[in-house]
């Protein structure tokens, strides 16, 4: 049991996808204009992920390794096709804004570098708190971009008024994404150099 | 180093062909003159012969409307003769829209005091124009690196240094545009009449995965010193979102093959001259004394932020 909070806990801060693997950050800069936004693509890669992790745990040793990458796409795109008609009835409103990165999953780096790296070789459990823990991490990492940015822009917060003026209107602007995974990139490197004394050598590896 | 030259050439070559295929004039010829949009709130008809300025002078004498809305009329604000007379600007309160059809109609024209007769004119966009304004789109008003925040695993990946990032631009941009073209004739041809189109997703990264490896596979045969070049990018290309969400874009809003085609090129171009500007950069950020957190990743986003504040300023950019 410990060894699969473990797993949740590695995937939040440690290892998390985006600030520290520094993987899948097309969608972390571009639907995070508010946090709901966040919160939606971030629930659908938790069950896009759990669901594939745990589909290459089962069959994996049905899938020959010279064709495992293309094998692993297709259960990807399988579970994402299952999420895109899942969501337009959950929230058909969220869902317009964020439709075209929830079909994008698909390509996200994050999810086949799991398969690859950790499903593949492992039983099915650790392989279901893995994936857990991965979109967990990026789910947090998507809630924490959008809420700098939805305050920082509208002053707001999930769409209630909390300031009552645009404090900095740059924040939500294309330009916005980009310096606030910046500055938490460069934040987790101080508080790692805090903690280890040591420089992460570029800021996660790509 | 001097195949990426050439190859650089070949594409500038490319881009001045089709520039100059898509700004030829592309009028529509009707009875007896023609017409074209001249800003988005005014439209130019000229005439055979010189007609009389009390006439041209009264807005009641053009009727405007849609193509594909008859009734609803658009007034006319005013008109505004040319020195040689053969030629009315007609302006409007409100913008056109300048990808539709508009029929403008001259009532009663009189010439010298003699009434010729009402003519029909049809005012559209050429097809070049169209496409024109799709390419430019794709490369610098709508650039998906630094406005729509595609593709940024590779972008991130590949600009540390100018000869990989031009290599990997002319790959992609191949790729790209065959892609794009592909998966259209796919879903036009295979997945529409089938009524299969929630396959989509599916089938785009089917076609982009097999199509790579099979690039890979003939080039490795063909052309070994430019396999040894290129060849390292095209793995890299089928985890791009650009490479999918271009074929989705183009079905979802049902763009034809040559749209579709000029999407592909433009998004592939855009991404080409992103990862181009951004190795500049980064070449000489490594001679900068940055601070130590912000070493790597941290700085790249932050000067992709001042890109993307820069490319703003293409949002206001139009041609036709």
């Amino acid at each position: 049991m410990s060894r699969n909070l473990q797993l949740v806990w590695n995937g939040l801060i440690p290892e998390n996808p985006i600030f520290r693997l520094a993987l899948s950050m097309c969608p972390a800069v571009a639907v995070t204009t508010s946090v709901e936004n966040g919160l939606m693509l971030g629930l659908a890669v938790v069950f896009v992920q759990v669901f594939s992790s745990v589909t290459v745990s089962i069959f994996k040793s049905f899938i020959h390794p010279r064709i495992r990458i293309p094998a692993y796409v297709i259960v990807i795109a399988l579970w994402v096709t299952v999420i895109d008609m899942i969501l337009p009835v959950i929230s058909p409103d969220v869902y317009k804004k964020v439709e075209l990165f929830v079909k994008l999953i698909v390509v996200f780096a994050i999810i086949i570098s799991r398969l690859e790296l950790f499903a593949s070789k492992e039983p099915l459990v650790p392989s279901f708190f893995d994936g857990l823990g991965m979109g967990i991490g990026f789910l947090f990492g998507l809630c924490l971009i959008g809420a700098i940015r939805e305050f920082s822009g509208t002053g707001q917060i999930f769409g209630y008024d909390i300031l009552g003026f645009n404090p900095l209107l740059i924040m939500v602007l294309p330009a916005g994404g980009f310096f606030v995974i910046g500055f938490i990139m460069a934040i987790f490197n101080w508080i790692e150099y805090k903690i280890t004394g040591k420089i992460p050598t570029s800021g996660g590896a790509h | 180093m001097k195949i990426t030259n050439y190859s650089a050439l070949a594409l500038l070559v490319a881009l001045v062909v089709f520039c100059s295929f898509a700004l030829s004039p592309s009028m529509v010829e009707a009875s007896s003159g023609s017409g074209s949009f001249k800003k988005d709130t005014e439209i130019q008809i000229s005439f055979a012969t010189p007609v009389d300025e009390a006439w041209a002078k009264n807005t009641a004498n053009f009727v405007v409307f849609q193509q594909t809305d008859p009734d609803i009329k658009v007034p006319v604000e005013s008109v505004i003769l040319d020195p040689r007379k053969t030629s009315v600007i007609l302006k409007f309160a409100e913008p056109l829209n300048l990808s539709g059809e508009y029929a403008v109609q001259a009532k009663d024209v009189t010439s010298d005091g003699k009434v010729l007769g009402s003519v029909e004119f049809l005012v559209k966009k050429g097809k070049g124009q169209i496409l024109f304004t799709i390419f430019l789109g794709a490369m610098l008003i709508n650039n998906f690196v630094f406005t729509k925040y595609l593709g940024l695993c590779i972008f991130f990946g590949v600009s540390q240094k100018k000869e990989t990032a031009i290599g990997m631009g002319i790959t992609f941009t191949i790729v790209m545009v065959l892609s794009a073209v592909m998966c259209w004739a796919l879903f036009t041809f295979v997945l529409t009449p089938l009524h299969l189109d929630f396959l989509k997703i599916i089938v785009f990264i089917g076609t982009v995965a097999i199509f790579v490896q099979a690039v890979d596979t003939i080039l490795r045969k063909v052309n070994p010193y430019l396999f040894k070049k290129l060849g390292v990018f095209l793995v890299l290309i089928v985890t791009n979102c650009i490479i999918l969400a271009v074929p989705l874009i183009n079905a979802d809003s049902g763009n034809g093959p040559f749209e579709s085609l000029t999407l592909g090129l433009g998004a592939g171009l855009g991404f080409a001259l992103a990862l181009f500007l951004m190795s500049c950069v980064r070449e000489k950020l490594e001679l900068c004394r940055v601070p130590a957190v912000f070493r790597g990743l941290p700085v790249a986003f932050v000067v992709t932020g001042l890109f993307a504040i820069a490319f703003l300023g293409f949002s206001g950019l139009s041609i036709f």
